[in-house]
Parts: C-alpha cells; sequence; structure tokens
C-alpha cells in the first residue's frame, strides 16, 4: 500500500519516462482520444488534439470553470456525440457507442450533482449497477426462479461495499434521504458494482464537506491499488495535488498541459489561464444580447455548473431542517 | 344571461358521448338533403355542387364532415336517432350565391328511429355564376388550397407563439392553450351578438356594448383584450403560485389539463353544443384573384395575422421586453443572473400569449365556425406546427405552422379532407424521427 | 323540506352498482397501465384511451374483419396496442417527457377521427362502430343472460356479469402481474429511469428499451380496458374514445395513488362512486325543480363530471400527489 498522503511514485505509474508535454504517448493507455471537436452554434466547446489515458493510474481533468471538463467528459463517456474525433477504448474504437454500452464495456462515470435514485432505497440502487441480471429481462422477470439466486449474490456485493463506504446503516433508507456526501459515496459505490476497468469521476469533492473529503479521497485512491483506472474532473487544484498522479490541463477547451502535478503548478501556460479567466462582471441587457450569441455555450456551462453546486447546497441545507 | 343562448341551441337532450350506453342502433337513420341555386345567367336552376356541410350531434360531436355531390345533394348516414345539427359553409356555394335565411343555419334537424331526416336550405343569387369542378387536379385547386393553407397557417402561427414562447421561458407545455383559443372565440361571439348582456342578463335594454351586439370587429378588441385578461389571471392566480411552490413540471402539465377540461366544458354549458356563425361578414362573395378566389373577410384576416405576426417580430427583436423574452427562453438561468426580472417576463408572455391565441380564435371562426370545442382541435395543430418549427423558439413557431397550414390544406387534393388532421400528425411523427428539434430548435433542448 | 323529494335509496343503488360494475372495471383496468406509463416508468402519456380504443378495434376486427376465435380475437386487440406503442414510442421515447405526452395525446385523438371516418368505413362501420363481434364471447356465457345476479347489496344481468366477472379478473391479474415485474430486477430498472435516466444509462442500462418495453407493457393493459368495454356493451363505438376519457383515467389514478400497486382499483371505485352520486343528485335535484331550469337544464347536468374531474385533477396534482391514502414522506423525496 503506497503512502495513504501522496501519490503513487512516478515509477511505479510506468509514467517516469514520459515527457510532460500536452499529448504525450503514454506506455500502455486505456483511453486515446483524437482529433476531437465539439461545437455549440459556432463556439468550440471542445477541441483536443491527441489524449491518452494511462491504465492503473488516477488522472486528474483540471482547468478553469468554462474550460470544457464537462463537456470532453460527456463526449468521453458517450452522453453527446462530438463534431468530429475518433475515441479508442482498450485498442477498439468507441465512436459513436451509446453510454449504457460504454457502461457494460467497463467505462463508468458518476455525476457532478449526484444522481441518485432519491425513491429507491439505498440497496436497490447498489443492485442497480451489477451487470448482465437475469431478471432485468422483461419474461425472465416473471419467472422469480430465474433471477433470485443471481439477485442474493449481487446483493451480498452490494452489502459488502455498503459496508465498505461506512453506507450499510442507511442500507434499506430511501436514497433520497442521504446527505450530499453519503449521496456521492453511493453513487461512487454503485458505480463499482458493476466492476468497472475505468471509472469517470466528474467533480467527485463538489459539495461535499471537508469531513468527507478526506474519506472519498481515500476512496478514489482504494480503487487505483485494486487496478482500476481513474479519471476526474476537477477544477480546485488543491484536491488534485493529494490524489492524482498525472494531472492534464484544459483551458477553451483544449489540452494546455499534461504531467506530474509538482511540474503542472509551474507551467506558464497553466497559471496564465487560470488568472486570465475573468468571468463574473455582471451584463446589461445589450450586452447580454451579444454575449448569448458570442459565449452560449461555454457560459451556459459554467452556470449550470454553478446551479449545480447550488442545488447541492441547497439539498443539504434540506436535509439538515428535516 | 346565458338562457338566451341555451334557448337559441335547442338543445333538449345531451347525451355525452363517454356516457353513451351500449345500444346497438337501428338500421338507417340519415340526414340528407338537396341544395340548388338559380343560375343567373340562364336562369336554369342548377345543383350546388361540392357546398361543404357539417353533421354536428346534440353533443357538439362533429358525425360528418361532407359534401354536396354533382346532383347537389348530401347524405349522412347517423348514428342513431336524436337532434342533429347540419351546418352549411356559405363560402362554398357558388359564387355570388347565398343563403336564403342565414339565421336558420345550422339547421336543426330530430331524426327519428329509422328515418331519413330532411333539412331545406334555400338559396338565392344575385351577379356572377360559375360552380364548382370535378375531375383532376388542376393548378386552380392547388392555387385556392395554398391559399387557404396559408391563411390557416398564419391563424395557427399566431396562435403557436404564445405557446412556444411560455414553454420556452417556463418549460410548461400549456394543454389549455386551445381553450385560451375558444375562450378568444366565444368572447367575440358573444359581444358580436348581445353585448355584456351575454353575461348579464338584465342589461338587455341597454344600448350596445352593454345591452346589444356591436359590430364584430370592436368585438374582436374585446376578445383580445379578454385573452390578455385569461393569460394574466392564468399566470397570476395559477401558474406563478405553482412555481413558487416548486411544483414540478410534469404536475403544472396535468393542472394544465385539468384547466383545459374544466374551462372547455363550462364553455359547453354556456355556449351549447352546436357550432354557429359570428354575426357579421359571415356570406360574402368571393373576388377573383388570378388562380384563386378570396373573400373580403379572408383577404382582412390574412393581412391582419401577418401585420399581428411581423408587429410581434418586431417587438421581439427591438424592444428591451422583446428581448427579455428571447433571452429568457433561451437560457432562463443566465438571464436571470443578468438581472431580467424573468417572473415579469413569464407574467407578460402569458399576456401576450392569450391575447395571440383570442385574436387567433376569433379569425379561426370567422374563417370556418364558432364551437365550443374548436380550440381543443386546433391544439393538435398548433402543437404540429410549433414542434416543427422547433419548441420554444418564436420564430420557429410562425414558420413551422404556415408549413403545416399549406400541407395540410393542399393534402385534401389526395386525402379526404376528414382525415386532414391525421396529416399533421404524421407530420409530427417524422419530424420528431428526423430533426426532433424542429427546423430552428437547438438539438441541446430536446433530450 | 327541500330534499324531501330525492329518491336517496335510488341514487346509493345507482352508485354502488357502478363501484363494483363494468365501467369501474374498465378503467381501472386503463388505469393500471397508466400506473405503469406514469406510476413506475415516468411516462407522461396523455393519451391512454388511444390505447384503449386499439385494444377494442384489434379485438373486434379480428372478428369482423377476419373471423377469428375470441382467444385469438383477443390477441388481435394486444398486437394492435403494441403496434400503437411502438409508433409513438420510436419517435418519442429518446427525447424530453413532454414530446411523448404531445403525441400520445394528438395520436389518440387521430385514432378515434380514424375510427369514424367515412373514408374508412367498409373497416371500421364509421361513426355506427363494430356491433357484430359478440356472437362468439357469448358463447362462453356461463351466466344466465336474462337471469340478475347480485353481489351483496347490488345485482347485474347475466350479460353484463359475464363481463364484470372478466373485466375485474382482468384487472386482478393485471395488478398481479404489474406487482410481480415491479418487484424483479425488470422494475427496478424501470424505476431507475423514472428517477434520473442519466443515472440508469450510466449503469449500463438502454434506458430507451426499458421505456419501450413499459410504454408496451402499459398500453396493452390498456388494450385489455377497450376489449373489456366491448365485451360488456356488446359495441365498439369510435365515441366513446373521446380524449377527456384519458384523463378519467389519470384520475382514478391519482385518487389512489400514482405508483401505488393497487391504487387503480381502489381509484377506480372511489371515482364511480363519487361520480354517480354526484350526477344522480344532480339529475333528480334538476328534475324535481329544486334547481331551476333556469341555472341548468336536464342535459347539462352530465357536463358536470368534466368540472369535477378537471378540477379535482389539478388540485390533487398539486396538493395531493400521493393519492388520498398516500404518506406524506415519500412524496417529500420528490424534489423534482
Amino acid at each position: 500500500m503506497p503512502d495513504d498522503a501522496a501519490p503513487m511514485t512516478i515509477d511505479a505509474t510506468g509514467l517516469g519516462a514520459v515527457a510532460h508535454e500536452p499529448g504525450v504517448s503514454k506506455p500502455d493507455p486505456i483511453l486515446v482520444v483524437d482529433n476531437m471537436r465539439r461545437a455549440f452554434g459556432g463556439i468550440v466547446a471542445v477541441d483536443v488534439d491527441h489524449l491518452e489515458i494511462q491504465r492503473g493510474v488516477i488522472t486528474g481533468l483540471i482547468g478553469p470553470n468554462g474550460a470544457g471538463k464537462t463537456t470532453f467528459f460527456n463526449l468521453l463517456t458517450g452522453f453527446d456525440a462530438p463534431d468530429t474525433g475518433h475515441t479508442t477504448f482498450n485498442g477498439a474504437s468507441i465512436d459513436g457507442v451509446s453510454p449504457h454500452v460504454l457502461a457494460r464495456k467497463g467505462m463508468v462515470r458518476t455525476f457532478q450533482l449526484t444522481k441518485s435514485l432519491t425513491k429507491l432505497s439505498v440497496i436497490d440502487n447498489m443492485k442497480l449497477g451489477a451487470q448482465r441480471q437475469r431478471g432485468e429481462n422483461f419474461f425472465r422477470a416473471l419467472a422469480v426462479p430465474m433471477w433470485r439466486s443471481q439477485d442474493r449474490e449481487i446483493e451480498e456485493r452490494a452489502d459488502a461495499l455498503l459496508k465498505r463506504f461506512k453506507l450499510d446503516h442507511m442500507r434499506d433508507e430511501y436514497a433520497g434521504t442521504l446527505s450530499g456526501g453519503q449521496r456521492k459515496l453511493l453513487e461512487m459505490a454503485r458505480a463499482l458494482m458493476s466492476q468497472p476497468e475505468i471509472i469517470m469521476l466528474d467533480e467527485p469533492m463538489a459539495g461535499v464537506n471537508p469531513a468527507l473529503t478526506q474519506s472519498l479521497l481515500g476512496h478514489v485512491k482504494d480503487l487505483r491499488d485494486e487496478g482500476i483506472s481513474v479519471v476526474f474532473v476537477e477544477h480546485d487544484m488543491d484536491v488534485v495535488r493529494d490524489i492524482s498522479d498525472w494531472v492534464v490541463v484544459m483551458a477553451e477547451g483544449a489540452i494546455i498541459a499534461e504531467g506530474p502535478h509538482s511540474t503542472i503548478t509551474s507551467n506558464q501556460n497553466v497559471i496564465d489561464a487560470y488568472l486570465g479567466t475573468h468571468h463574473d462582471a455582471p451584463l446589461d441587457l445589450s450586452e447580454e444580447d451579444q454575449r448569448i450569441a458570442e459565449d452560449e455555450a461555454i457560459v451556459a456551462e459554467e452556470i449550470d455548473e454553478d446551479i449545480d453546486i447550488v442545488h447541492e447546497i441547497d439539498e443539504q441545507k434540506r436535509h439538515h431542517h428535516e | 344571461m346565458r338562457r338566451r343562448m341555451m334557448a337559441m341551441t335547442l338543445v333538449t337532450f345531451v347525451s355525452l358521448a363517454v356516457m353513451l350506453p351500449g345500444v346497438a342502433s337501428a338500421e338507417g337513420e340519415s340526414v340528407t338533403s338537396t341544395i340548388r341555386y338559380d343560375d343567373p345567367e340562364s336562369g336554369e336552376e342548377l345543383p350546388a355542387v361540392g357546398v361543404a356541410i357539417t353533421v354536428t350531434d346534440a353533443n357538439g360531436e362533429i358525425v360528418a364532415e361532407t359534401a354536396t355531390d354533382d346532383e347537389g345533394t348530401f347524405l349522412v348516414e347517423l348514428p342513431g336517432p336524436g337532434e342533429y345539427s347540419v351546418l352549411l359553409d356559405p363560402d362554398t356555394l357558388p359564387e355570388g350565391v347565398v343563403l336564403r335565411s342565414p339565421d336558420r343555419n345550422p339547421a336543426v334537424v330530430t331524426v327519428q328511429e329509422g328515418q331519413a331526416g330532411r333539412t331545406i336550405f334555400a338559396t338565392t343569387s344575385g351577379e356572377g355564376g360559375g360552380g364548382g369542378g370535378g375531375g383532376g387536379i388542376t393548378a386552380r385547386q392547388v392555387a385556392q388550397l395554398t391559399w387557404e393553407g396559408l391563411k390557416l397557417g398564419l391563424f395557427i402561427a399566431m396562435m403557436a407563439i404564445g405557446l412556444s414562447l411560455i414553454f420556452g421561458t417556463t418549460g410548461l407545455v400549456n394543454f389549455a392553450h386551445g381553450e385560451m383559443i375558444g375562450w378568444g372565440m366565444l368572447v367575440a361571439y358573444l359581444f358580436n351578438f348581445y353585448g355584456v348582456a351575454g353575461f348579464v342578463g338584465f342589461m338587455h335594454d341597454l344600448p350596445a356594448p352593454l345591452g346589444a351586439g356591436i359590430n364584430l370587429i370592436l368585438a374582436t378588441m374585446i376578445a383580445i383584450a379578454g385573452g390578455a385578461a385569461l393569460g394574466w389571471s392564468l399566470d397570476r392566480f395559477i401558474f406563478a403560485p405553482l412555481r413558487r411552490r416548486g411544483v414540478t413540471l410534469i404536475s403544472q402539465m396535468v393542472v394544465t389539463i385539468g384547466l383545459s377540461l374544466v374551462l372547455r366544458y363550462l364553455f359547453l354549458f354556456a355556449f351549447g353544443g352546436v357550432p354557429r356563425f359570428f354575426r357579421d361578414y359571415t356570406a360574402q362573395s368571393a373576388v377573383s384573384l388570378g388562380l384563386v378566389e378570396i373573400t373580403p373577410k379572408d383577404m382582412f384576416a390574412a393581412a391582419l395575422s401577418i401585420t399581428v405576426l411581423v408587429g410581434v417580430g418586431l417587438f421581439l427583436l427591438l424592444t428591451r421586453m422583446g428581448k427579455a423574452m428571447r433571452a429568457v427562453a433561451d437560457n432562463r438561468d443566465l438571464a436571470e443572473s443578468s438581472g431580467i426580472d424573468v417572473q415579469r417576463v413569464i407574467r407578460f408572455v402569458w399576456t401576450i400569449g392569450g391575447a395571440l391565441a383570442a385574436l387567433g380564435g376569433v379569425l379561426l371562426g370567422l374563417s370556418e365556425q364558432v364551437s365550443w370545442n374548436i380550440g381543443f382541435r386546433t391544439l393538435l395543430l398548433v402543437f404540429a406546427g410549433v414542434i416543427l418549427g422547433g419548441l420554444g423558439t418564436a420564430f420557429g413557431a410562425l414558420v413551422g405552422s404556415v408549413i403545416v397550414g399549406v400541407g395540410i390544406q393542399v393534402s385534401t387534393l389526395f386525402i379526404p379532407p376528414e382525415l386532414k388532421n391525421v396529416g399533421a400528425l404524421v407530420v409530427l411523427i417524422l419530424v420528431l424521427i428526423v430533426r426532433p428539434q424542429g427546423i430552428l430548435g437547438r438539438k441541446e433542448r430536446v433530450g | 323540506m327541500l330534499f324531501a323529494a330525492i329518491d336517496w335509496g335510488f341514487i346509493f343503488d345507482q352508485t354502488l352498482t357502478q363501484v363494483f360494475g363494468l365501467n369501474a372495471a374498465v378503467y381501472a383496468i386503463a388505469a393500471i397501465g397508466l400506473n405503469v406509463h406514469f406510476g413506475y416508468a415516468g411516462l407522461l402519456n396523455f393519451g391512454q384511451v388511444g390505447f384503449v380504443a386499439m385494444g377494442a378495434y384489434g379485438m373486434g376486427l379480428s372478428i369482423t374483419l377476419w373471423e377469428l376465435h375470441p382467444l385469438l380475437a383477443v390477441l388481435g386487440g394486444m398486437v394492435f396496442a403494441t403496434i400503437f406503442a411502438l409508433l409513438l414510442g420510436v419517435p418519442t421515447l429518446r427525447l424530453r417527457a413532454d414530446y411523448l405526452a404531445i403525441v400520445t395525446i394528438a395520436a389518440a385523438e387521430i385514432v378515434r377521427l380514424m375510427a369514424r371516418s367515412t373514408a374508412l368505413r367498409s373497416v371500421t362501420r364509421g361513426a355506427e362502430g363494430l356491433n357484430e363481434f359478440i356472437g362468439p364471447f357469448r358463447e362462453y356465457n356461463p351466466f344466465n343472460p336474462s337471469r340478475a345476479y347480485g353481489i351483496g347489496l347490488v345485482d347485474y344481468r347475466g350479460s353484463e356479469f359475464f363481463a364484470i366477472v372478466i373485466g375485474w379478473g382482468v384487472a386482478i391479474l393485471a395488478v398481479l402481474l404489474v406487482w410481480t415485474l415491479m418487484r424483479s430486477p425488470w422494475g427496478r430498472v424501470v424505476k431507475a429511469i423514472r428517477e434520473d435516466e442519466d443515472a440508469a444509462l450510466a449503469l449500463g442500462k438502454n434506458a430507451y428499451w426499458y421505456k419501450m418495453q413499459a410504454l408496451i407493457l402499459g398500453g396493452v393493459i390498456g388494450g385489455f380496458a377497450g376489449m373489456v368495454d366491448a365485451i360488456g356493451k356488446a359495441t365498439v363505438q369510435p365515441d366513446f374514445f373521446v380524449a377527456p376519457l384519458t384523463f378519467f383515467f389519470w384520475l382514478v389514478l391519482i385518487l389512489g395513488g400514482v405508483g401505488k400497486v393497487w391504487a387503480p382499483i381502489i381509484g377506480s371505485m372511489i371515482y364511480w362512486g363519487l361520480i354517480t352520486f354526484v350526477q344522480n343528485l344532480g339529475r333528480q335535484l334538476v328534475d324535481q325543480g329544486i334547481v331551476p331550469t333556469s341555472v341548468m337544464d336536464p342535459s347539462q347536468v352530465d357536463q358536470i363530471r368534466f368540472w369535477i374531474v378537471g378540477a379535482t385533477l389539478a388540485l390533487l396534482m398539486v396538493f395531493r400527489p400521493q393519492g388520498i391514502f398516500g404518506s406524506k414522506e415519500e412524496m417529500a423525496l420528490d424534489a423534482r
């Protein structure tokens, strides 16, 4: 087991000899992206020439708000279709593959705004994560003996994971009664039920109270240590430092830097990207019209992110009141 | 008050369709008549060919829409004995021919078991001649139907803009929009015939518009104001409070459904099931313009719609409120964060949507007929137009509606007129398969 | 005393007859289908009456047109409902929920217009409807058609009683089917899609296909409502299938509680009890002159139902979506 507070040593990741530059090739890539471009009404949200994600390590995808991280993430996981570009997963093309097929192939994702299924119990949430369930077929569902034994096995696995994520006491509660942080944990545990090769986490720490952050980070590292590749999106540089073996920086849709965290903070491109963005000036109506036309997609995405966070906060507040 | 209207409808027994017990009807009830006219040139009595006839049951449900044949005769088989109204569309009479007693249109006929009911429509002719022709598709037919479709499309557009903008700004599909159309039509009808006395009986000794009917143009203005008031009230008293309570959009949609049922059947209660015409401008002779024949009222209605639609377009493009409306429809969160009073904009959208729907309703009533449930029937076309153009966009609604209008009318060259609305549904489904965001919509908002 | 002229005995008898009668069974079955759509899969079906019509016409035409055995005719009704579901589902189920609502409400009305059209008269018999299919079913009626059969306080004619038994039998079987399915992994997926489609996708579930299955299942159950109605009334009339009927089913579902497996049956009984009581009372009030005809004439009494349904539907949806007996906590989870 590596030290709890630090990434793997650079040699253990296999990335020791890799140059610290955007689009560099890696020794054992699980995911390879080429020429991926996505525009919203003339505004280019994502424009990535080449990116390889190394197998078995934690890759942090960072960038200032509006850099196109979430759009890129949606493109990778099949939730959005690129205008151009190719992606391979384990060497096979996954262009145009639906998200549910990707999940079955071993690529699962979580969402920035947690998608716990509120009116299902925590254990049912977990069981949904399991793949190839016989009882998920309409006709077999009617013949209970056909799926009963498999369902029990799944339940055992789910209970073990719940215990590991310290959610076992909530097992039979509605997922809607969990706190924001617990939902993040549930979503991660649920994703693990599908026994993925790669797990994509969209801002796993957003809206989580500091006490839970450490526990979440610990879980992420455990995933890597089990051999699962991890990619996560984050805009807070500090979170990235603690856990990522490799950092990819996006700005204005493109990859501007790659390397271990220590090399990233001193990179001039990254400093410019973080300091150069300024997006909170209030707009008046005439500017607004112009702005809608010009920045529509990018600004909208930003606001979506902010709103997601507001929702998260609201939700937590509500739970406090209850 | 509404007693006066009920007396006119002569409805003595209403058995709602949903209540119909499963009685097997005796064979052979029908209603028939032959319509003839004196040709002013030859002085001969000729059959009036292709006159549109609508037979409605006591509940206001259309039994059949048909047209007279080469002998000027129509025969409609009825589902059973009872009271039916037979409505003749004066616009489809040969040029220069009008009904001798327009007030007996629709004719109410009581059909006994096993009987054939008869109606009499007497005509008089002024100047002019001509008449319908049969046979293949002529350029004249195509042109005429295109014109009618254009006209219908303009009306649909007027109703559709409100629906689309309400959706754009609130995310709500307003299933009660059909009743906003019907409301405009009925308010205009009431003021056209009765004035305020239509609502408040004791006032009928007072001068117009209090005690008596007024010209349709004035009545239309009142209807527009009424439509705006309805739109405003719906948002003020129902949907704004629901939004504040955080009621989900799906629940709000069910609320619009409930609202539409209540309103529609209040209309039936007040207006009766028989379709009627406005008092003014009903039977006009068409003017021949090249390939098409246009009645002055239709020309006026089309010109008015174009004017209003251009006005709305300029309003959306140029004024501060118009821009704000588009901004909210485009991205509500962004608009809100940049200081636009979203709730005020939504209230405005409802108000203007109500006014436009009311005007559209009046024009539709003028060009077709006034009836209690025409709003619901038109809503289907409005949906088709809105989705074709792109749900949530104002200009898309306009383009889509005109295409739907023309498409529906021209399609009657190939399919029976009673099935023309089926074409609208086919269009709807095809659009959703091929390009669900519609012509002018953005892909991001459909999924 | 003003109400002395009212025949309360008659009103209660009528009400009770309707509570257990054919109509209540038909509405319950249609609402069970709607419960699968909206309660479990979150599909916004505003045209359930279209499925009901497809079931009725599918069964009726199988006999009048193709002269099939009654059991095959029932299969015919199921096939018609399935085709209708595919027709509506293929274009809309990849889109946001309201597109399905728009297309279903339009399609259901189109079905009615087509069925009653003179153009298709040779097939559907136009506004007159199908009346000649009942013979083969009558042969299976174990009850004496001219005798009265009672359940407790109410009784029905043998011909009708046959359909009532079939109706409630179908309703109970449908409830058990839904109950089994919703406790299975299949039901878990369907409910997950209702809660959040993206989450289900991310977990490897083909949301589109599950929604389609749910649409077909609920639609076919709705089709059975049409078949039971047709057998009970010995006729298929196009104007039975008017658009408001869908919303009567909605009210039935909401009265019982959306997403509760027995809700449609309870809701339907409450609905028919309430409506029959109010309408009979209204009719007598008007007939006895207690309500003057200047306010409402006898023909207008039947319109009351639409006002009640519309208003109740809207109010329940806002204030008590969990139904009359539902718990508050469950709804509190619904942050949508």
